[in-house]
């Protein structure tokens, strides 16, 4: 059978950076192929040469057979290839109608092109059940559906060869559940399908054939039968790795941190948070799960002192300040509260700044570092180094700007100010988003070794197999509400997953 | 006020917001693609002068006309070099428009005239001539509605019939072709519209030369239709007030005539009413005169509500990795 895609001799260079190295790829037609490796593998870079982005600097890409050029985005377009970003490449306040036409319209007037691309939408509904209001503006709908939009955009466009870049990384399970329903049927019909992403579940869940890359090349291409997630794992990562955390059981002492009736509104006076409750105890961990804007981020900022909020808070016992804009960061970290922000680059780093000085950000006050005023650099770089070799950052140079490290190096930095200081109460938001699969795993083992000291943590991630595999309780949050509480060893991702789609399960828990 | 006198200030309405509504349309299209541009009041001056000064010499308001927009393209150009091709600053390229076309629109002058920087009066052939309609004296009799016909809507010069046709057409491209459904999305999402296979840079170069155009045929209005001849920063701060009808429009076309007539209304009666009795208090001509002015600062400050500017304008579009 011919190939619908085949690539040959790829390479290209940003610079001294080989960020694609001679790679050769077959994709038959009628299946999901999929394509896993760990950030900075390249697979962005293969997909947008795919995508007309960037030119390859060598190498020849088939598609059905013919030799093509793929020289801007209009010519992969016309060969077929449509692409779901990971990042919705959508205008918010146009309507779907007018997403899906937009490039793709037939003639200089919009009437035509718009009463044909409704029937059109209609036919595609039916045949992929695929269905979106046509007229809703795309900022009212959901991520699941303007996802959707996206692949309607491609079928609109005639591809039918879909690329899909870490498509599930916005959606709650069901979500992507529905999707993965979709990306059958689509290729049922005979539509051929690339799904990157760094999840091995979804791996082994959706795809015929799988392709590992590592460090710029495809270093294999199997049948997804024959393999399982560790033995992916080690391939994208060249060492064995563990996936699930070992713990041993946890031994909570005194409650650490008490919440009760946490309520917050947004400058436009809408409730962010619902009257939340929680408590932490020392040595164990209370992961929040839910779908990113569902008020996760916001008892982040609350407990870390980034915002104001109405509400009761005690740490051991004494209550603490949430209410008065004095209530800042700054005494929220002197009374033993560490956190690591959901956002390395906004609220963790600053990013022009070098390691060593990012290292103390939030305890510059501490008398180890600053006195009358004067900060001492001196003894601040030698920790700096000692802190980075004790978490293996790399390159280990306390002088190198923040920017220049990998994200997961950039994280690493981040956590080891906080757990460092050994804090009292942890806060951890996303610790593992955008990191790499070898750094996850040592990120994963630091917080557990922390939790064994006997540090109180709350985490929140939308990452539920993370949530799973650190927690010892869990809470999810839908609309700013706790909507309930299970012990991690009594509950599954089916479970978790209704009561992140704001559900109560059926037959109670 | 009795019916004449209103007539007369509506009338002198018209005019007066004409300059505006054609730089705020040339605004709503620059910034309907992301491309912030204050550099409008320079624009008008550079066209209002070169317009002024070419109709002097050449006798015809026509060639004067193209000469305006040639001035006013030729800064729009420049405005899209330094903030399309070069990724620059958007609004510190307006402030420079500006600044050069208020120096440089002075210095030719004097330099071609000699008269302290402003151009030679202008007379028959070298200015627009008011339009009579069909039946405007015939139906001035009728009661109400005659005078409306041959005083408000009559009488006009072609930039002004052709400033409120804008307002329509403008509607139009915007929402019912092709390009205005790719330009208001090149001002709302770029990564968008180039993914779609559409150039970004192509889409954004067209918005910025309409906004020559439209600029080109305000300053031209202002030299030689309102006014007979180019004086000394004859623009007056329109640019900003333009700019500040957009705001209050949000950056809507049916809208964006109603912010400028209302702008025009007070300069109207600013213009007819020096000072005006409110039971005993005067209030002085200058009050009146900074009314327009003190508009633009209310509106500016945010007190008419929440508009939403194009959520990718003023930012330079790259491509991300």
């Amino acid at each position: 059978m011919t190939p619908a895609i085949e690539l040959q001799g790829i390479s290209k260079a940003f610079g001294p950076v080989h960020a694609n190295k001679d790679i050769a790829l077959r994709v038959l037609p009628g299946t999901i192929h999929g394509i896993i490796g760990e950030n900075g593998a390249g697979k962005s870079t293969l997909m947008s040469i795919l995508y007309g982005f960037y030119r390859a600097d060598a190498g020849e890409i088939r598609i059905h057979g013919t030799p093509v050029t793929l020289s801007d985005s209009q010519a992969a377009i016309a060969a077929g290839i449509g692409m779901v970003f990971q990042h919705f490449k959508l205008v918010e306040n146009f309507t779907v109608l007018e997403n899906v036409i937009l490039g793709a319209e037939d003639g200089r007037l919009l009437r035509p092109s718009l009463a044909k691309a409704r029937k059109e939408l209609r036919a595609l509904a039916e045949d992929y059940g695929l269905n979106v209001d046509p007229d809703a503006c795309i900022e009212d709908l959901g991520v699941g559906f303007q996802q959707r939009v996206e692949i309607l955009k491609a079928l609109y466009r005639k591809a039918d060869i879909l690329i899909l870049d870490e498509p599930t990384g916005v959606l709650t399970p069901a979500e992507a559940d529905q999707l993965f329903r979709i990306l059958r049927r689509l290729r049922d019909e005979g539509k051929t399908i690339i799904l990157i992403t760094h999840k091995l579940r979804e791996i082994m869940e959706i795809t015929d054939t799988v392709s590992v890359m590592r460090r710029g090349q495809m270093t294999a291409t199997l049948p997804t039968a024959s393999t399982n997630p560790e033995d992916l794992a080690e391939r994208m990562v060249g060492r064995k790795v563990l996936l699930r955390i070992e713990k041993a059981p946890a031994q909570p002492g005194a409650t650490v941190l008490d919440v009760q009736n946490l309520c917050l509104q947004d400058a436009t006076g809408v409730a962010r948070l619902k009257s939340v409750s929680l408590s932490v105890r020392a040595g164990e961990i209370l992961g929040i799960a839910g779908v990113a804007g569902n008020g996760q981020s916001e008892l982040l900022q609350v407990l870390s002192g980034m915002r104001p909020a109405q509400g009761q808070v005690w740490l051991n016992g004494q209550p603490i300040d949430i209410a008065t804009p004095r209530a800042d960061a700054r005494t929220r970290r002197a009374l033993g509260i560490g956190h690591v922000p959901e956002d390395r680059q906004r609220e963790g780093l600053i990013m022009q700044f070098s390691a060593w000085e990012n290292s103390v950000f939030g305890y510059h006050h501490d008398s180890g570092w600053q006195r009358y005023g004067m900060m001492q650099n001196a003894a601040i770089r030698q920790a700096a180094a000692a802190q980075m070799h004790r978490f293996d950052v790399r390159p280990p140079n306390p002088a190198l700007e923040a920017r220049h490290f990998s994200g997961g190096n950039q994280q690493k930095l981040v956590v080891a100010r906080e757990i460092e200081r050994h804090p009292q109460l942890l806060l951890i938001g996303q610790p593992t988003r955008g990191v790499d699969i070898g750094a996850i795993e040592f990120i994963h083992q630091q917080i557990m070794a922390l939790r064994d000291q006997g540090t109180a943590i709350l985490l929140v991630s939308v990452e539920l197999d993370e949530i799973l595999s650190l927690s010892d309780r869990i809470a999810v949050m839908f609309d700013g509400q706790i909507m309930g509480e299970r012990a991690a060893d009594a509950t599954d991702e089916r479970e978790l997953g209704l009561l992140m789609a704001g559900m109560a399960p059926a037959g109670g828990a | 006020m009795d019916y004449a006198t209103l007539l007369q200030v509506l009338d002198s309405t018209v005019r007066l917001a004409t300059p505006l509504l054609l730089a705020c349309l040339a605004g709503l299209f620059s910034e309907r693609a992301g491309i912030f541009d204050i550099g409008l009041e320079g624009k008008m001056l550079m066209a209002a002068m070169l317009s002024a000064a070419v109709a002097y010499v050449s006798g015809s308001v026509w060639l004067g006309l193209l000469a305006g927009i040639g001035a006013s393209l030729l800064l729009a150009a420049l405005h899209g070099l330094a903030s399309i091709t070069f990724r620059g600053n958007q609004l510190i390229s307006g402030v420079a428009i500006n600044f050069l076309a208020a120096g440089l629109s002075v210095l030719i002058a004097q330099d071609w005239f000699s008269q302290g920087g402003r151009t030679p009066s202008l007379t028959g052939g070298a200015r627009f001539e008011p339009i009579t309609l069909p039946f405007a004296d015939a139906l001035a009799g009728v009661p109400v509605v005659g005078p409306i016909y041959q005083q408000l809507i009559s009488g006009h010069t072609l930039p002004v019939y052709l400033a409120f046709l804008c307002v329509p057409l403008t509607w139009w491209v915007l929402y019912r072709t092709r390009f205005g459904l790719r330009l208001r999305a090149v001002g709302e999402n770029p990564a968008a519209v180039d993914t779609a296979g559409i150039s970004v840079v192509g889409l954004r170069y067209a918005a910025v030369m309409i906004c020559g155009l439209l600029c080109g045929i305000a300053g031209a209005y202002l030299a030689t239709a309102l006014q007979a001849g180019f004086i000394k920063d004859m623009t007056a701060g329109r640019g900003y007030i333009a700019l500040a009808a957009l705001i209050f429009a949000k950056w809507r076309p049916w809208y964006a005539l109603g912010a400028c007539l209302l702008f025009g209304f007070l300069q109207a009666i600013a213009l007819r009413f020096q000072s005006i009795d409110l039971g005993g208090i005067t209030i002085p001509v200058q009050v009146m005169d900074a009314l327009p002015y003190i508009l633009t600062v209310v509106i500016l400050a945010g007190f008419v509500g929440r508009a939403i500017p194009p959520r990718a304008g003023g930012e330079p579009y790259v491509k991300e990795r």
